[in-house]
């Protein structure tokens, strides 16, 4: 069975973009950066500084998804978060259309 | 076209100014988020899957070249090079930053465009049918209305506030082309006994979670009293609406809840009250003023050419189909209303780039007298193209990929952004939408089922319209997996009617074969001159669920 595990996904303030919260602190875009945590404590502890960094007017509306280890990387359990985390399936001919594969 | 007064320069820039403030206060940290979110809203800005989205508002869907060439502008300098129109005949920007947003508004600005109230609790953007002022089924053009409607609801201090959002749309054609049944108040111009022009008043009509067709309460009401009577509508609405739970917060519960007819009479009630008030009387040099900017272009005194366009059409089969589809007469003899598809197959419906903005740009001002129109159905209208000059415009907008001959056919598909990019949908709707029209690809066997909408929703909020498809499609989530449930039967013209529900859900791979047993079961059932709509409403829904789930509802036989 794959590995799954917690990782905080929020929009960035100031342009709005999906990022993730990594081991040092900092918010990162892809998604294999982020920090992942592997029980519900460590989920609980990362959703705490991502609170803080909402606070301080860096993210907005942060939050905890599940993510799964896959053969190739992280995949979001979830598909509207897979979508998030990828970009729109669509207008992938355009710069940031990103292509996630049809489950 | 309207153009700004000193009035209206000065109140888009102070709100930029304003908003400008706002937004540096909320990259300090002085608002938070929940502070800051209302005002932005109030500015179009929403927060998405993805990015900021700023929905910029056109006026009753009325656009001039120099305006599409400002957004094509916005596009490449603050977005990903392409734009959106919506059902509400706006323009959306799905990558924008929020420290970048006042300069997009100032911009705007620059061509008399903005985006106040077109999110929030107010009165949104007015609608109107894309073909106002020229054409041939018309009693008046709307399109001076919009205007008054538009400048008396913009900062109405009273109405800043609503329960929920308030949209309006205007029509002065006998055929609904604006799916005015459908808004929280909806106006026809018509004529009385007497041949005097006034509104048909329709109030609750919606989609959404609840869908309802609007009740007329008053058939007739004169010009001159239309503020103080939707001042007193919008008042009884603001004081009774549902403001302890949003879902319920829309006019349509509340009319719906008291009875048209109790609803009309807590209105009147109110219109006694009011209707004297000179701060509400239109005055007819006001209506003059506006009416100006709607005057009618200098049309060149010129033939109608059926002989040449007959000749055209036999040598060439696919400008045929074209002219078939998509031109419609136009009230000035030599003229013709010309529809540019923005669904073409593969496209997402409603998109358009930056480059192709800046063409069509340019082609309305070769073919089209420097203007256009957007519609609901997220098409683009040219409204003053000579019919002389038909067959190269055809051309040009062939090499653009805008000449798909196909409007009002099964593959002008609604569809909203849906999980793509919105925050609130539940399934994606612009691949469905692809995956459709890529699987009717034969232009003779779309021109063989003829007159057919789908609609696409990507969650109940029905941005979509899928209630009033023909044929409308709804996603839904059911266990992380996206899943499409059918109606049949919906309608937002005239004849307006919500469609009904074909049976269970079926997966997005499953939707095209769907549609296809549906029409299929359509052609052997129609009658001569039939239009699906004509058939369903014949026939029912019986047939269409055996056509698609066969005898066990369950499981689509379609696509077993």
């Amino acid at each position: 069975m794959d590995a799954t595990g917690q990782m905080v996904l929020a929009n960035r303030l100031a342009d709005g973009r999906v990022v993730f919260l990594a081991a040092d602190g900092s918010w990162v875009e892809d998604l294999a950066g982020g920090a992942m945590a592997a029980d519900a404590d460590a989920g609980e502890r990362l959703l705490v500084a991502a609170r803080l960094a909402e606070s301080s007017n860096t993210v907005v509306e942060p939050y905890l998804i599940a993510v799964r280890q896959v053969a190739g990387g992280r995949q979001p359990v979830a598909w509207r978060e897979a979508i998030r985390a990828a970009g729109p399936t669509v207008r992938t001919d355009l710069p940031g259309g990103s292509h996630v594969p049809l489950r | 076209m309207y153009r700004y007064d000193e009035f209206d320069h000065t109140l888009v820039a102070e709100r930029i100014a304003t908003f400008r403030r706002q937004v540096q206060r909320r990259l300090s940290g002085d608002l938070t988020e929940d502070q800051f979110k209302p005002l932005r809203l109030m500015n179009g800005l929403y927060l998405q899957l993805h990015a900021y989205m700023l929905r910029v508002n056109i006026p009753y869907g009325c656009l001039s070249a120099r305006q599409l060439r400002k957004l094509a502008g916005i596009a490449r300098r603050y977005d990903r090079g392409f734009g959106h129109f919506t059902t509400r005949q706006n323009i959306q920007y799905n990558w924008i930053r929020l420290d970048e947003t006042p300069d997009v508004l100032a911009a705007l600005a620059d061509v008399e465009m903005n985006a106040m109230q077109s999110s929030g609790n107010c009165v949104r953007n007015i609608t109107a049918d894309q073909f106002a002022g020229r054409a041939r089924d018309e009693v008046e053009d709307p399109r001076p209305w919009c205007e008054l409607i538009r400048q008396w609801s913009i900062l109405h201090p009273e109405f800043s506030y609503l329960p929920r959002k308030f949209k309006i749309a205007v029509s002065g054609a006998t055929v609904d082309r604006a799916a005015v049944k459908f808004h929280d108040v909806g106006l026809y111009l018509r004529r009385d006994a007497d041949g005097v022009v006034g509104f048909e008043v329709i109030v609750g009509g919606g989609q959404g979670r609840l869908p309802y067709v609007g009740h007329t309460i008053r058939e007739w009401l004169a010009k001159e009293d239309l503020l103080s009577y939707l001042e007193a509508i919008l008042r009884i609405y603001n004081l009774g609406g549902r403001r302890d739970n949003p879902q319920k917060a829309r006019i349509k519960v509340q009319v719906n809840a008291l009875g048209p007819d109790e609803f009309r009479r807590l209105v009147d009630e109110e219109w006694e009250q009011i209707r004297q008030s000179p701060l509400l009387a239109v005055p007819r040099a006001e209506i003059e003023r506006i009416a100006a900017y709607f005057a009618d272009p200098l049309w060149a005194t010129l033939p109608d050419e059926p002989a040449a366009i007959a000749h055209q059409r036999r040598v060439e089969p696919g400008f045929d189909d074209w002219y078939r589809a998509n031109v419609v007469d136009h009230r000035t003899p030599g003229y013709a209303i010309v529809n540019l598809s923005l669904k073409s197959p593969g496209i997402a419906p409603g998109d358009l780039t930056a480059d192709q903005m800046d063409k069509v740009a340019d082609l309305a001002e070769r073919f089209s007298l420097g203007e256009l129109r957007v519609s609901h159905r997220q098409n683009l209208v040219f409204p003053d193209v000579r019919q002389r000059d038909l067959h190269g415009l055809w051309r040009e907008l062939g090499q653009l990929s805008l000449a798909t001959p196909n409007i009002g056919q099964l593959t002008d598909i609604i569809a909203c952004p849906g999980l793509d990019f919105c925050a609130l949908a539940n399934a994606r709707a612009i691949p469905v939408a692809q995956d459709i029209g890529r699987h009717f690809s034969d232009s003779a066997v779309l021109q063989d089922i003829g007159e057919l909408t789908i609609n696409i929703s990507g969650c109940m909020n029905a941005c979509g319209h899928h209630h009033v498809g023909h044929i409308g499609i709804l996603g839904v989530e059911k266990n992380g997996q996206e899943f499409y449930q059918l109606t049949l039967g919906g309608s937002s013209g005239e004849d307006a009617s919500l469609g009904d529900r074909l049976g269970r859900s079926i997966s997005a791979a499953e939707v095209p074969p769907a549609i296809e047993a549906i029409v299929e079961r359509y052609r052997s059932l129609r009658l001569a001159g039939e239009r699906f709509l004509d058939t369903y409403r014949r026939v029912g829904i019986e047939p269409f669920k055996e056509a698609v789930y066969g005898t066990r509802p369950e499981r689509p036989r379609a696509v077993a």
